[in-house]
């Protein structure tokens, strides 16, 4: 498979802190990579950086071989724990967004034959992640799962080349929760996604993922801790039968970093 | 046995409750009125209902043979459209400014300062300065209820559109969607509501600053009226001017509360249950 994003020696600083140093990563097109670490690892920032809500101190970040540009766009999409679908559309109305934008730069809202196919094209993908029947439902009468699928479909229907998770199913119930697993793996297959999601659940990322990365700092001064910063401490590409298995290095990451 | 602050009113007892202070407020001025009455027939301050009453029939039904219009409607009609076209000015610059401030930082950063230092000047002591710029005609009286509203309107909602949270902007910008298409679509909708709430609460400061204006330099306008018989004591003309300004206040507030329901539903979900 080839290789859809490439981290090449990328450095995030703030001041004389250090939060991310020396990260090396290449994601290869179709993975479904899961990212854990214990809270202020740099899982966040690390996803800053692939959104690009923020650039490297230092190195270089490439999309598709070329340079990624620090602001996000629409080669990328993006579900977050909350706040990820607008209030004041319904739910088709938030899924043609995208569309809108794309097919009208000065209105923002397509019209006609044109606004027609859009809706047919955002009820089928709202059909797809079991939302065919709330398509004039405001996000605020949506269960928090109904809201995540929301935000899955609005992302899903522009192609993103990425789509990035970030905590996607944090603030669900248990039930829920594996529904929504069971939901993101058949899509992941169904339109050939890559995906980076970042869980502090670790037998969500490893169940959920093909290959998983931890974040950690690799070296500790206890007199100025600030000044090392994390990387990729593991990386693990996963087979049926490593999946099994957690390694307890990494099952300790977890236990570390409740929600 | 409830908690006193978990026993909540519902129905018939509501608007009984919110009713009794009023009747007491009545009962209360009727017996201080007829009170005076019996001492002095002639008394000014404590006017009796059915002198109010005769006074509100000479003022709001009958044509004033000196100007031959009817007192009440001519100052009614004249402080309304004062008191509209400030609300509409207001309103416009508020939308088009709240909105480049709320969403452009380097619209923040220019014109954030200005913006909060015309807001701590207080109003009224630009007057004056009105008065000599645009002379004593309509102009200053609307520039008065502007000046006044406008920079706390502004302030008000360029704050709720930074306060949308960085995750739908974000969102947004995957989604393709450019500066513009983000301010018509992600951050005007969800202006309008707070626009609304925020000229509902600009009302009572615009009545403020217009009934100032009406009384320092007018010849019609409900301010005027009011301050123009005080020479004569006449409380029978005064208290129904002001109970009339209050119901249109209330009628005012109503009214867009009303609006803002009808017409942005998802901004008020509380009552959706």
């Amino acid at each position: 498979m080839s290789e859809i994003l490439a981290f090449r020696d990328v450095w995030v600083e703030y001041g004389d802190k250090i939060v991310l140093e020396k990260v090396n990563l290449s994601v290869a097109e179709g993975a479904f990579v899961s990212v854990v670490g214990p809270s202020g690892a740099g899982k966040s920032t690390f996803l800053r950086l692939v959104l690009g809500q923020e650039g490297p101190s230092r190195g270089s970040i490439a999309l598709d071989s070329a340079p990624l540009r620090p602001e996000p766009g629409r080669d990328r999409g993006v579900v977050f724990q909350r706040y990820s679908v607008f209030p004041h559309l319904n739910a088709i109305e938030n899924v043609i967004f995208g569309l809108d934008c794309e097919g009208s730069m000065l209105r923002g809202r397509l019209s006609g034959a044109k606004r027609r196919e859009a809706i047919d094209q955002a009820q089928a993908m709202l059909g797809s992640v079991g939302l065919g029947a709330a398509a004039k439902v405001y996000p605020a009468q949506l269960s928090g799962g109904m809201q995540q699928r929301l935000a899955i479909a609005q992302a899903l229907i522009m192609r993103p080349r990425i789509l990035l998770l970030d905590e996607p199913f944090g603030a669900l119930d248990p039930g829920v929760r594996l529904d929504m697993h069971g939901l993101i793996t058949a899509l992941w297959r169904e339109h050939r996604l890559t995906v980076i999601m970042v869980t502090h659940d670790i037998k969500e990322a490893f169940k959920l993922g093909t290959r998983v990365l931890a974040f950690d700092k690799r070296r500790h001064d206890p007199q100025a801790p600030h000044r090392f910063g994390s990387t990729v401490v593991y990386d693990f590409p996963l087979d049926e039968k490593s999946k099994r298995v957690v390694p307890a290095e990494v099952a300790a990451m977890g236990e570390a970093a409740p929600a | 046995m409830h908690r006193l602050l978990n026993i909540r009113p519902t129905g018939g007892t509501r608007w009984l409750l919110g009713a009794a202070p009023l009747i007491v407020v009545l009962l209360v001025y009727l017996a201080a009125s007829t009170a005076r009455h019996a001492v002095n027939p002639t008394d000014k301050l404590l006017p009796t209902f059915g002198a109010m009453v005769e006074q509100v029939h000479v003022m709001a039904f009958q044509t004033d043979p000196q100007t031959g219009t009817i007192p009440l409607w001519q100052d009614t009609l004249a402080s309304l459209r004062r008191l509209g076209v400030g609300l509409a000015i207001a309103t416009a610059t508020t939308l088009i400014l709240g909105l480049v401030i709320g969403v452009l930082p380097l619209a923040r950063a220019g014109l954030g300062p200005l913006i909060a230092g015309i807001a701590v000047i207080p109003p009224i002591a630009v007057l004056p300065i009105l008065f000599i710029t645009f002379g004593l005609g309509e102009t200053s009286k609307i520039v008065l209820i502007v000046v006044g509203v406008t920079p706390f309107m502004i302030r008000d909602l360029a704050a709720h559109i930074g306060a949308i949270p960085e995750e739908q902007i974000v969102k947004a910008q995957t989604l393709g969607a450019s500066t513009w298409q983000i301010a018509l679509r992600v951050a005007l909708p969800q202006a309008l509501p707070r626009l609304l709430h925020s000229l509902r609460l600009s009302l009572g400061p615009a009545w403020v600053f217009l009934i100032s204006a009406e009384a320092i330099a007018s010849d019609v306008g409900l301010g005027y009226r009011v301050f123009l018989v005080r020479r004569y004591l006449a409380m029978d003309i005064i208290l129904p001017y002001v109970a009339w300004i209050a119901l249109l206040a209330v009628a005012f507030d109503l009214a867009l509360d009303a609006l803002s329901r009808r017409a942005f539903p998802w901004a008020h979900p509380g009552r959706a249950r």
